[in-house]
């Protein structure tokens, strides 16, 4: 038993070890060319960046479609799914369909599927509201069209967020003892319900968060230069500094989930010591 | 618990009258006609499916009923939505809010109503006294045990002062000894607070220790409401009589007076006597005596221990199965195997159609 244990043990191990150069070799590989100068090591690639045109602007772009996109997704499944639990149980596996299915639409598909449309207007309704909009969604300071793909990509990955948080807690049982408490159905849900989805929402505002920093397809092909677009670009003619810019978005996401890590956990940690 | 400072509610006359709800093919309450006293505690008893649940998810304004009346002091409640009910409930599931402490969540309904933070906290503090968990006030539910989180929850439920206190199987979730504990508290509570209390239970040993008066319902309707005492003694139907304690059913027969004749003696009939169809007469245990004859009919097939008296089971020749209480010490004379004779009461007798097989 004790030998089977201990030979269970050098398999773990390889195992953990060949995972983690699978994943360490590659982003080594990827800092060491970052700051590899002919001279030695150099962090000109690093220091660049805030110089670098375009850097700024198409940082700030992402994290404002980054934002948005995280509210309208949340202000559009959270109220519908808690409305679907409450109201409707039976319509839960029609909600889970349409919310998994852009699962299964590759975004080139979708991208392609929005060009359609967005091309699709005669003439005679340019002076319409109509026409009007379709102009809006597409300003190149910020394009709206993104927001709506995005939304649609990132649907999947928050409903399941968000559902797994809402399978842990008795939602009818807490609203109806909110409601029999004074609170009214809107009060109900935001003093009970999202306090207690905390995690869900932080865990489905993160995947969409990444999710919108790493998407190139549709910003590309709509040709509009968010951050990941920009890497590509630059990575075109300055490579040094389209890997360090690969490094430090890696980072980026990396801060956002240990923030989103130590949040939960200084939860657990407020609640367990309270005794 | 103590006897806090919390101040004693004003307390409702609450009626049901001809409820009906139906849930699809399912009809929950089938014209409920009921009336909670001001200051009663009343069970409403019976098995799964009857429509208790759904009575008090009305009242409450959880649910919505198909037809009748629902008056709280005379007044139809039915359009007054579930947040200005003005009734407190304790649910079956452990309701309080995870993210709260025991404080916070009593103190929910106050910050509901926009109560200042200092009276809420001292009323949360009154209310946890009331409840015999003061120490608890910073814990969060996970943190405490079944029975105190429903300590709290009914803390929470008499934060508003409510005039109708609804309690839920608030116990179905507790372990026997918290429950019968509990039980104590919640009535010793409701009597101090003299609450109009609507309680919902399956467990009929809950419902006639607790309530002043029980309601037995059966399929949406009401087969009886009466006092705890009266409803076991006098049982109007013989639904009520089984469901509420223990009965045996024995064969008999209608002689032409009227009677029926069971085990060879003429017996007076409680109540109606079925018109028609094969008849069983209900007893209680406790109301068969047993005493040991080598040549009598009954022979001694169980016997369980129930501290000062012995549940035993006999079986006659023609294979009905009765049970008796007996002291212990009388039952210790009954060995398993041996013969006695089996006398029934010489009060009248509550008669039943037999239940086809």
């Amino acid at each position: 038993m004790a030998q089977l244990i201990s030979r269970l043990r050098v398999w773990r191990g390889a195992v953990l070890l060949l995972a983690g150069l699978y994943f360490l070799i590659p982003m080594a590989a990827s800092v060491w060319f970052s700051i590899d100068d002919a001279n030695g090591i150099s962090f000109d690639a690093y220091t660049g960046l805030l110089s670098a045109p375009g850097f700024t602007d198409s940082l700030v772009l992402t994290l404002e479609l980054a934002a948005v996109t995280v509210v309208v997704l949340l202000l559009l499944l959270v109220p519908a799914m808690i409305a679907v639990r409450l109201g409707a149980p039976k319509l839960r596996p029609v909600l889970e369909v349409v919310c998994t299915l852009p699962l299964v639409v590759p975004p080139v598909a979708l991208t392609a599927g929005l060009i359609g449309v967005l091309r699709w207007g005669p003439d005679y309704l340019m002076d319409t509201p109509f026409f009007q909009t379709f102009v809006f969604i597409q300003q190149p300071e910020f394009p709206l069209v993104l927001v709506i793909a995005y939304v649609l990509m990132a649907l999947p990955l928050a409903y399941r967020a968000l559902d797994s948080g809402l399978r842990a807690v008795d939602v009818r049982t807490l609203v109806e003892a909110a409601r029999n408490c004074g609170a009214s159905w809107p009060r109900a849900v935001v003093s009970v319900i999202l306090p207690n989805l905390r995690g869900a929402l932080l865990n489905a505002s993160f995947l969409t968060l990444a999710l919108v920093l790493g998407e190139f397809t549709t910003a590309s092909i709509l040709g509009f230069q968010p951050f990941a677009v920009w890497i590509y670009s630059v990575g075109n003619s300055q490579g040094q500094m389209s890997v360090a810019v690969s490094v430090l978005s890696l980072l980026i996401t990396w801060v956002l989930l240990l923030l989103l890590a130590a949040a939960g956990r200084e939860r657990r940690h407020k609640t367990t010591t309270a005794s | 618990m103590s006897t806090a400072t919390v101040a004693p509610t004003t307390s409702a006359t609450v009626e049901f009258r001809s409820l009906r709800r139906q849930f699809g093919t399912t009809t929950a309450l089938d014209g409920l006609d009921l009336t909670v006293e001001p200051g009663e505690l009343l069970a409403l008893l019976g098995p799964s499916g009857c429509g208790k649940t759904t009575a008090l998810r009305i009242l409450a304004g959880f649910e919505t009923h198909d037809s009748g009346e629902v008056l709280v002091d005379g007044e139809d409640i039915t359009r007054i939505p579930a947040h200005k009910r003005d009734a407190g409930m304790v649910f079956q599931s452990y309701s309080l809010f995870p993210h709260l402490t025991a404080a916070d969540n009593v103190a929910f309904g106050l910050r509901m109503r926009g109560v200042a933070k200092a009276e809420r906290r001292r009323r949360a503090q009154e209310l946890l006294e009331l409840v015999g968990l003061p120490q608890r006030a910073e814990h969060y539910p996970h943190q405490m045990s079944g029975g105190q989180q429903q300590r709290i929850a009914l803390a929470r439920a008499l934060a508003l002062q409510p005039r109708v206190l609804l309690l839920d199987e608030p116990l179905s979730a507790l372990d026997a000894k918290v429950r019968l504990s509990l039980r104590e508290e919640i009535r010793r509570l409701q009597q101090e607070l003299g609450i109009t209390t609507l309680f919902v239970t399956h467990d009929q040993e809950e419902a006639l220790s607790m309530a002043d008066r029980v309601a037995v319902l059966r399929a949406g309707r009401l087969e009886q409401c009466a006092t705890p005492s009266e409803l076991y003694s006098r049982p109007a139907t013989a639904f009520v009589a089984e469901f509420v304690g223990t009965m045996s059913r024995i064969p008999c027969s209608r002689t032409a007076d009227g009677q029926v004749e069971v085990l060879g003696r003429r017996h007076a009939v409680d109540g109606a006597l079925p018109a028609d169809g094969e008849l069983h007469v209900l007893v209680r245990p406790e109301n068969v005596e047993l005493a040991p004859a080598a040549d009598g009919p009954a022979q001694v097939i169980a016997a369980s221990f129930l501290g000062a008296v012995t549940r035993l089971t006999v079986r006659l020749p023609d294979g009905t199965e009765i049970k008796s209480d007996l002291p212990t010490e009388a039952a210790s004379a009954l060995p398993l195997g041996t013969h006695a004779t089996l006398t029934l009461p010489t009060r009248p007798v509550l008669v039943d159609r037999a239940p086809t097989a």
